[in-house]
């Protein structure tokens, strides 16, 4: 073997770490996926957005500077997600619910690609948005948790990467719970197993579509909060995460809330444990490999359902 | 398909264009705009390239950058590394690209839907990487003053637009010939439907994969001639995604599935965001994906069939379309009746099929014994396991277990399109047409599998539709039938191939008893001319009436068997098996 043990168990736990926040934009991505069965191409950019978001509530503007280093920038990443909520929120009314929803899922062909260039156009914006409002110099949000780390016998795990994880854990964890044991939450579920049937339940598919949407985007900018505490970031950074998100989300089966989380997380180990055997430059390509070979072998994910009726 | 004039009409319209192409290179002055000029014909070409796979067949890809790109670097490489001249890489670079696109297709055609277009987006970003890390980061063609023309390289840039333009004349003729061919006709019916186009014997496989290899050659040859007229190739500008992008923008902007969509498409936004961004780039750096993002939200609002398909929608519309007459139909041709076999011998004969979905033994020991020539009934309640039975008879399915016999050959393992060209004809439960087709040319695709040439597949679709008593509504758009039309059709559609066996999916379902009358008289008629049938219901009434052999099939087995008169009077099986308020319905249907 051309790695030892230690470096094995040390890339493991570095993709455990970094994967639980790819598991989180997985769940966001999944939400929308699941419920709205859009391609949402946009996802990664709405993450840009939560990065900056939370770069200005710390470093930017400095209003969560009273909270100190080591909390503020955590705060800033959970208070991206209200922000990018409300974005969504606002794109989709204007926007999204246009070319979605019960009635346009009907229309064949038509809608589909509505769906698809609507979202690529708010990525266009986004980015490029980006670039004019934030500028192109990379940027990030400096923690002193990122600088130092544990040590596990000789493995180091990063102080901030672990905040991140117990961070990422939980909100997921608070997502899953919010979608199967509230009313509202069952409600998006039922929209999204049959919005017809959900319809007829007098269930307001289009409200429980937008609520779906800017949660996923909401839960993907906190997941993009957190990536910014360990790593620069430009405008067009959201672009490197749509294919982390679709390979775990696919990977986890579309559709599958659970099955996201864990794509995510599987994801990540792959991307870290690639740099065992792979050089650095390769260690997406190695996730695209992973995504092909899912699609391949087992397109219903490891949660998802085959099924189809002639 | 148009007609000869129609398709004149378009060669003569490609002809204008380029007309126009020429007299504006000679009318712009700077090289700047010769350049945008260019760029505008090659992103059409590589949209065009989109278009004849996505656009035709429905299967999106958000990967052709993986073709473009690939062409640049052959062109690239070939002249850093081999010294090899564009004028014989970009020709090499159509090789590139279908086998690229084979290599592609080959797996990833196995998917369907968000699958595929998700997969396609895999393979340029995981190239993109892979040319990284190799170490071509940014490749410079080698300047040739000495034998500069050789070598593709001109002072003038109107040569450059020349060649663009002939690369998209080019294009715009292949794409004309597709959509008014077999091939065209193939992809729209497997747009519209693809289990259908399947069981009417067409191969889609095939087709598919001819069109991505047709178009993954035109979008690298464009790719290759990108790299010349740039002369600087990086692997973001090649394989990034806002090649991908770009790809289906232009397209979706101006009408997919249509000739000159593309080319509207980059006609309007190649230069507006290439304006843009001389105008304003400096002080606003994304003010041209910005504009780009902005304009194709508002069309997509606006126009969503895009801009060529809302403009003809238009025209047509004020000037109102001159009713088709609908074509005579031709004598029908009378099949030769089989004469029936003297001894009841078996034509579609299965022995302990079995399959299971999950937990579900969806059938279990299935053994049936069709005796060639006449109706053979099967019924069973929902879930029962009736549609299955017909998809793995018709190669949807495979059984995990269990032999199938069709005229004394195994049927095992073949496609459906196979077994359709076997002699095995279905129609769907719920009926599969191709909605935006006209009811002839849905039965056309039908005809495909025995016709020698497209003629001869028109005159077999409308002596169909006469056998089924619908060719008064040849002309008319499938989408707007009625349930009873639509079941004619389909059964014409599997008819017109001239099968020896007719698979019929509850046709019989949600019809009223005037319209059940006259299918009934269509389906006696197939049997009298020689056809076996083999029809599956849920409802009992109809089937007494009409068949000559009947089975009870429940929870994936077949329960009962024998002339209709036997099995209904088996009370004890069908309250056993039914429940009591199947005896009712025998009660009332035998009286």
């Amino acid at each position: 073997m051309p790695f030892s043990s230690v470096d094995f168990l040390q890339a493991l736990s570095a993709g455990i770490l970094v994967g639980s926040t790819y598991a989180l934009m997985c769940v966001g991505l999944g939400i929308i996926f699941g419920s709205m069965r859009v391609i949402n191409f946009a996802q990664g950019d709405f993450l840009m957005v939560g990065m900056y978001a939370a770069f200005y509530l710390t470093t930017g503007f400095g209003i969560l500077t009273f909270l100190g280093p080591n909390a503020g920038p955590i705060v800033a990443a959970l208070l991206a997600g209200p922000i990018v909520f409300a974005l969504g929120w606002v794109l989709h009314r204007f926007v999204v619910a246009r070319v979605t929803g019960a009635d346009v899922a009907q229309i064949e062909g038509a809608g589909a690609y509505g769906q698809i260039i609507v979202t690529l156009g708010l990525s266009l914006i986004l980015q490029n948005g980006g670039l004019i409002v934030f500028g192109s110099t990379p940027t990030g949000i400096r923690t002193p948790l990122s600088r130092s780390s544990w040590e596990i016998g000789d493995i180091l795990l990063n102080q901030g990467r672990c905040v991140s994880f117990v961070v990422a854990v939980a909100s997921a964890a608070a997502v899953y719970l919010f979608l199967g044991h509230t009313r509202l939450g069952k409600g998006l579920r039922a929209a999204a197993d049959n919005s017809q049937a959900a319809i007829y339940m007098g269930i307001d598919v289009d409200r429980a579509h937008r609520i779906a949407w800017s949660l996923g985007v909401g839960i993907t900018a906190v997941a993009g909060g957190l990536v910014a505490t360990a790593q620069s970031f430009q405008p067009y950074v959201g672009f490197d995460f749509v294919i982390v998100m679709y390979a775990g989300v696919v990977l986890g089966g579309l559709g599958s809330i659970l099955g996201a989380f864990w794509g995510g997380l599987v994801i990540g180990i792959v991307q870290q444990m690639s740099t065992l055997v792979l050089p650095y430059q390769l260690q997406n390509t190695a996730i695209f490999v992973v995504f092909l070979l899912i699609i391949f072998l087992r397109p219903q994910g490891m949660f998802g359902r085959a099924s189809e009726r002639t | 398909m148009r007609t000869r004039a129609q398709v004149n009409r378009h060669r003569w319209a490609i002809l204008g264009v380029a007309v126009f192409v020429v007299l504006l290179a000679l009318v712009l002055k700077s090289a700047y705009y010769q350049l945008i000029l260019t760029q505008v014909l090659l992103w059409a070409v590589l949209s065009l390239a989109w278009n004849l796979l996505s656009g035709y067949s429905g299967y999106f890809s958000f990967g052709h950058a993986a073709f473009w790109g690939l062409g640049a670097y052959t062109v690239a490489l070939g002249m850093i590394d081999l010294n090899l001249t564009p004028w014989v890489a970009i020709p090499f670079c159509a090789i590139v690209g279908a086998v690229a696109a084979a290599v592609i297709g080959f797996p990833t055609f196995r998917l369907r839907g968000h699958y595929f277009a998700l997969a396609m987006l895999a393979y340029p970003l995981a190239t993109l990487y892979v040319f990284q890390w190799l170490g071509y980061q940014e490749l410079t063609l080698p300047m040739k003053r000495e034998s500069a023309a050789a070598y593709m390289q001109f002072s003038d840039p109107r040569i450059y637009v020349l060649l663009a333009l002939g690369l998209l004349v080019a294009t715009l003729l292949i794409s004309l010939t597709v959509e008014n061919s077999r091939f065209g006709m193939a992809l729209t019916a497997i747009k519209q439907n693809e289990p259908a186009a399947e069981a009417a014997g067409i191969n889609t496989w095939r087709w598919k994969m001819l069109a991505l290899m047709l178009s993954g050659a035109v979008a690298a040859t464009a790719g290759g001639l990108y790299a010349v007229v740039q002369f600087v190739v990086t692997p973001e500008s090649v394989f990034g995604m806002l090649v991908s992008a770009q790809a289906l923008i232009l397209a979706l902007f101006g009408g997919v599935g249509s000739l000159w969509g593309p080319l509207i498409g980059a006609a309007v936004l190649v230069p507006l965001a290439e304006g843009l961004n001389a105008e304003l780039g400096d002080k606003l750096p994304g003010i041209q994906g910005v504009v780009y993002g902005i304009a194709i939200i508002l069309i997509i609002l606006l126009a969503p069939e895009g801009v060529y398909w809302r403009v003809l929608d238009r025209l047509s519309r004020r000037k109102p379309a001159s009713p088709v007459a609908p074509r005579e139909a031709p004598a029908p041709v009378p099949i030769a009746p089989r004469p029936r076999a003297a001894t009841a011998s078996d034509i579609l004969v299965l022995r302990g099929v079995g399959i299971s979905f999950g937990g579900l033994r969806a059938l279990d020991g299935v053994d049936l014994a069709v005796p060639k020539g006449g109706l053979y009934g099967i019924i069973g309640p929902n879930g029962a396991g009736k549609t299955t039975l017909f998809n793995v008879i018709n190669g949807f399915l495979s059984p995990d277990s269990g032999t199938i016999e069709f005229a004394g050959a195994p049927l095992m393992g073949l496609r459906p399109n196979q077994v359709c060209r076997r002699g095995i004809g279905r129609t769907f439960q719920v009926v599969r047409a191709f909605p935006r087709m006209t009811v002839l040319e849905n039965v056309i695709v039908g005809a495909y599998v025995g016709a020698a040439n497209d003629a001869a597949a028109e005159r077999m679709a409308l002596a169909a539709l006469d056998r089924v008593r619908l060719s008064d509504r040849g002309n008319a758009i499938a989408g707007g039938l009625t349930t009873r039309e639509l079941r004619l059709m389909e059964l014409a559609r599997a008819l017109v191939p001239h099968p020896r066996l007719m698979l019929l999916d509850e046709t019989l379902a949600g019809l009223g008893h005037d319209d059940l009358d006259g299918i009934l008289g269509v389906i006696r008629q197939l049997r009298d001319d020689g056809i076996t049938v083999l029809i599956i219901e849920h409802t009992m009434q109809a089937m007494v009436q009409l068949v000559d052999h009947f089975s009870v099939l429940d929870h994936g087995r077949l329960i009962a068997a024998g002339k209709p008169e036997a099995v209904v009077r088996d009370r004890s099986v069908i309250e056993a098996y039914l429940g009591k308020k199947w005896v009712e319905q025998v009660r009332v249907a035998a009286k």
